[in-house]
């Protein structure tokens, strides 16, 4: 009588055939589908980061430059915020309740479950009220943070300072996330590697409000922060704060380096800034008002201005023409002073000169001669051009040193080509670009690598590529700076040269104001032609004169000659890092240059 | 008693087992996602597994009175279990406890119970007591109309009660009908309506009727490839089409291209139908209707999803369909569910191991999404165990549905396959996100008292007609 029994096969096949449709279902949801995991997986893990503390900063004496200060953020995990004293929170973390509810929405967008950072960097003793009443604001809580301080007001050049990420930074390496740190300049940022540590992460089961549930496997999979490697600067902390004292109302710069190492001793362009301004909370305002400064604060002169070498290159055209015997020891000009041709001299003087002599005079004259016998010494100009920048670029000038500073500027020696295309090829001479013979010109050089060339003097032919980190805990620094580079010039034929250059410290006008009693230093002033303005004064020198400890550079803008306002200021400088005091009979000499405000227009020189 | 000892024996063990082995499953499973370390002892019944234990030891009772009642009582009482309710049903729309925005509950005592729950065993015994009645001819109009009555009367109910899912399991009665002679038509219009609805609100119209249109061209070929009557077809189209675009231009009416080709099906298909009248071409007149009413039902559906539906039915219908994603918002929940499940893996996280669930990320999880539990926990392997228990239990219903020599056990053996089906369908369904967020509990496996009663009742009832098969039921 059943006549539709076979249906229930029907029925059958749709039971099945669902079943068949989950099982499958199933089978890529489970098993072939990862992405299911990691959901659940960000889910409930919230991973909570430890902060390592910076590696500290060390001066070459052992001295603490740098050390960490705690700091605390605010996080808050907006689905949990219930209402509050919105005010009393404003108060306390001095924002305006604008802006509060401003971070607050913007917090929100980003993520509801997620926690963000509503406010950066509070102070512990901000951070001891508020934590004390956290319990009144639900859905907020703190991380602890550690930010830089700073034991001198100095140095702010060399270390640089510490900021928080970008997106290209974070683009680059893996290793950041929004809100982490970095050093943005300096050594802090060359050696943000070694100084960062290694970030830990704390994992944590959470539950759908966000609440810890406990710790993730026991706390198998945590790993602690590694604090940062310490770092020995080659910096001497008392010659920089002198430094910076005597370079006080002027602009300029000083680098001082250690000969047989390379080691920068102090480095200094003025005017510079506390450290400690570009730290915490007021980092945003105070870097608007240094980056709003005429006087360009942050622009790292020592690195990155570029001047004319002036008369200290007129070592450099001797040493060429000695080393390739264009001229010898015997070799005299005549200099007719302001009325000699093609390039005047500065003052009448003894004529004709030998090498010593015109390197004490600063002969422009016996240097045009010297210049166009090593141009006229090639087959053609263009020739004898390329040599003599062969010479002149083994003493690292023209392109940068490779110091472990950031933002170093190349300088410039200019090529064959500029002049080819500027005058038209074989149709220059040395005639033509005589201004190189006295380091005017297109010739630029910063003032790392003025004191670099005082060094490679210092060492009669050779240099170390300059540096500001003398050791890094546990690890050597770099090869690059522990490598000898050689000049193109023999020993030997530095002697006459740096027999001039004592002869400048000693027995010139100015001498006055640099010769240092029991010290023989050796020295070369330089006058920078300025177009815009008064002439830069340069001063480059080392001591003592055998076995030398120091060699520096130092530019004072819109000052006048070298051997007034450069020089003083580089003898004081040697005098302190070799003596570790003023001698008594040059204390006019450091008051005279502590007093001296070029930046105050209205006072006589 | 020899009887009674018989019906020890013929009880269908299986059955039964599977039966135990679900609510064993689910009972565990509650445990582990309501599990936290402060309470510990699964017999807690501050707990809702520790509660769970007590329905099930109620659950087990309730089974063995059902075994030991007397056959026929069943088929005396079928209406006036029925009728009583529906009593309650109408009781609860007046006197019920809201939660969750449904009024579906009444308390008593200390306890609620949900009568939405006990509507199915109840409708399925009115239905097989009206269905076998002597001289029931399913055929007959008026039988239709008592037969949509019993079903449809609890579920408009359950409806006002806004407990929308336990309302959509009446309608799985249409295969029991289906089974007892109702046409196959009625099935596959079923089938074509639901199809429709999901590609009227999946498709834009425009590739909609494009594709109704082509359909429509593709049939008429197939069914009388290379006659002059597809060639006539084509012509009242082309007609049709031609008409309507020029009257929508010249009269500026700023319909769209899919309007017009919604039109032409429409216009066309009464050309036609009357040719194919004319011409007594029956095959013709049948497709016509069919495309014709694809093309209305299809509107309709737009319209009424549009100005009928509520904006969270309509989200969860779009969030299922991949209309729109809101995987914060409204297909939480799916979402969430799953990451518990997809994370489970082949061999799960073990037992208690379970991130998701423990932490309350799903939703609901000892009820409508205990499933993720298994899942997440068991892993596929426990996924697999449970979907082929069920899949066994189901067949082995129908099985013993078909053995049944009284229609009476028959149709209520039918009845409590298609709608333990349905439980699961949707349920399983919805937590893999192959089917809308519909709160229907798993069988045997969710938490709760009710429906867990309910499920029991249901299924013993009928294991009960069958241990005594043999007997002669008084109809």
């Amino acid at each position: 009588m059943d006549t539709f029994s076979k249906r229930g096969y029907l029925i059958i096949g749709i039971f099945v055939l669902t079943g068949i449709i989950f099982i499958a279902g199933l089978f890529r949801l489970q098993v072939l589908d990862p992405t299911y995991k990691v959901f659940a997986t960000n889910n409930v893990l919230r991973e909570i980061v430890q902060y390592p503390a910076r590696g500290l900063i060390y001066d070459r004496n052992g001295n603490l430059l740098v050390h960490n200060k705690p700091a605390y953020d605010l996080l808050v995990t907006p689905r949990e915020v219930a209402e509050f004293d919105t005010t009393y929170l404003c108060n306390l973390l001095e924002i305006t309740l604008d802006d509060f509810k401003g971070r607050l929405d913007a917090a929100r967008e980003y993520s509801r479950y997620k926690p963000s950072i509503i406010v950066k960097q509070i102070s512990p003793e901000t951070y001891a009220v508020l934590q004390e009443r956290l319990y009144r604001f639900r859905g907020f809580h703190t991380q602890s943070r550690t930010l830089r301080e700073y034991k001198y007001p100095a140095a702010a050049h060399v270390l640089g300072y510490v900021g928080e990420v970008n997106q290209s930074d974070l683009k680059e390496d893996s290793y950041y996330s929004q809100g982490d740190y970095i050093g943005v300049s300096g050594i802090e940022k060359t050696y943000e590697k070694w100084l960062r540590g290694e970030k830990g992460i704390k994992k944590f089961l959470v539950d759908v409000h966000n609440r810890i549930q406990g710790s993730f496997l026991n706390g198998e999979e945590d790993t602690h922060a590694t604090v940062g490697n310490n770092l020995t600067t080659s910096i001497d902390i008392e010659l920089q704060l002198y430094a910076e004292k005597l370079m006080e109302n002027k602009i300029g710069s000083v680098v001082a380096i250690e000969p047989s190492t390379g080691e920068i001793l102090a480095l200094v362009s003025a005017p510079s800034y506390h450290p400690g301004m570009l730290v915490g909370r007021v980092r945003g305002a105070n870097y608007s008002r240094l980056l709003a400064d005429t006087l360009k604060p942050l622009f790292n002169r020592a690195l990155q201005a570029e001047y004319p070498p002036g008369s200290t290159f007129k070592m450099l055209n001797t040493l060429i023409a000695l080393q390739e015997g264009t001229i010898n020891l015997h070799t005299r000009f005549s200099c007719d002073g302001p009325e000699s041709r093609p390039i005047r001299c500065t003052h009448y003087h003894v004529s004709p000169l030998g090498v010593v002599d015109a390197i004490r005079e600063s002969c422009n004259p016996f240097l045009w001669n010297t210049f166009r016998s090593i141009i006229n010494h090639g087959e053609t100009a263009a020739d004898g051009f390329n040599h003599w920048k062969e010479y002149v670029e083994s003493f690292g000038l023209g392109s940068r040193l490779g110091t472990d500073l950031v933002n170093e500027n190349n300088g410039n020696v200019p090529s064959e080509d500029y002049y080819n295309r500027y005058y038209g090829a074989g149709r220059w001479n040395a005639l033509t670009v005589r201004s190189l013979s006295i380091g005017q010109g297109e010739l630029g050089i910063t003032p790392l690598q003025l004191a670099n060339y005082s060094a490679a003097i210092a060492n009669r032919g050779y240099y170390y590529v300059p540096h500001a980190v003398k050791n890094i805990e546990g690890e050597v620094i770099s090869n690059r700076y522990r490598t000898k580079v050689e000049t193109a010039i023999s020993p030997e034929h530095f002697e006459p040269i740096i027999d001039g250059m004592q002869m400048v410290v000693e027995n010139t006008n100015a001498s006055v104001f640099m010769r240092i009693p029991g010290l023989t230093m050796c020295g070369k002033t330089g006058t920078v032609q300025n177009p815009h303005g008064k002439d830069h004064a340069a001063f480059m020198a080392f001591a003592p004169r055998e076995n030398p400890q120091i060699a520096i550079s130092v530019y004072v803008e819109n000052s006048g000659y070298g051997s007034t306002f450069a020089a003083p200021i580089a003898s004081l400088l040697v005098e302190k890092y070799l003596n570790r005091e003023i001698a008594e009979s040059r204390t006019w000499v450091e008051t005279r240059m502590l007093e001296m405000d070029l930046l105050n227009r209205n006072q006589s020189r | 008693m020899p009887r009674r000892n018989q019906l020890w024996t013929n009880i269908d063990w299986l059955t039964v087992f599977i039966y135990l082995v679900l609510v064993f499953l689910g009972w565990i499973n509650i445990y582990a996602a309501v599990y936290d370390a402060e309470h510990q002892s699964i017999f807690d019944i501050s707990q809702r597994y520790g509660k769970q234990l007590l329905w099930i030891g109620a659950a087990l009772l309730i089974a063995f009175a059902i075994l030991l009642i007397e056959t026929n009582f069943y088929v005396f009482f079928s209406y006036a279990i029925y009728g009583a309710v529906i009593l309650l049903l109408v009781f609860v729309l007046f006197a019920g406890n809201e939660v969750n925005n449904s009024k579906s509950w009444i308390a008593i005592g200390g306890f609620a119970i949900q009568p939405a729950e006990f509507g199915k065993f109840a409708t399925a015994l009115a239905l097989a007591k009206y269905m076998s009645t002597f001289g029931f001819k399913l055929q007959r109009f008026w039988s239709l109309v008592i037969i949509g009555f019993i079903i449809f009367f609890p579920a408009a109910l359950i409806l006002l009660q806004n407990d929308t899912g336990s309302a959509l399991v009446y309608f799985v009665f249409v295969l029991v009908l289906y089974r007892e002679g109702l046409s196959g038509v009625v099935l596959f219009f079923a089938t074509l309506i639901g199809l429709m609805f999901i590609l009227s609100l999946v498709l834009s119209e425009l590739v909609l009727f494009a594709l109704l249109s082509g359909l429509a061209l593709l049939t008429f070929f197939v069914v009388r490839a290379g006659t002059k009557h597809f060639f006539k077809v084509l012509l009242f189209f082309a007609g049709a089409f031609i008409l309507l675009a020029a009257v929508n231009y010249l009269a500026r009416l700023g319909y769209q291209v899919e309007h017009v080709l919604a039109g032409m099906i429409l216009l066309g298909g009464v050309g036609i139908i009357a040719y194919s009248m004319h011409n007594k071409l029956k095959s013709y007149t049948l497709i016509a209707l069919v495309f014709m009413g694809s093309v209305l039902f299809s509107l309709t559906v737009d319209y009424a999803f549009d100005n009928l539906l509520e904006p969270y039915q309509q989200a969860r219908i779009n969030e299922l369909l991949g209309i729109e994603s809101d995987p914060l918002g409204v297909g939480y929940n799916v979402n969430q569910s799953k990451i518990a499940i997809g994370s489970g893996g082949f061999w799960g996280k073990g037992f208690l191991n379970g991130t998701q669930t423990k932490f309350n990320f799903v939703p609901e999880q000892s009820t409508d999404f205990i499933f993720c539990t298994v899942g997440e926990e068991w892993g596929f392997a426990g996924t697999l165990v449970v979907v082929l228990l069920f899949l066994t239990l189901f067949v082995r219903l129908i099985f013993l549905a078909e053995r049944q020599r009284s229609g009476f056990s028959r149709i209520y053996g039918y009845s409590v396959a298609v709608i333990l089906f349905f439980h699961f369908m949707v349920n399983i369904g919805m937590t893999i996100g192959m089917m809308p967020v519909i709160g229907i509990p798993l069988p045997f496996f969710s938490y709760g008292g009710s429906s867990l009663w309910a499920f029991t009742i249901l299924l013993f009832i009928f294991l009960r007609l069958d241990a005594s098969r043999l007997d002669h039921l008084s109809n």
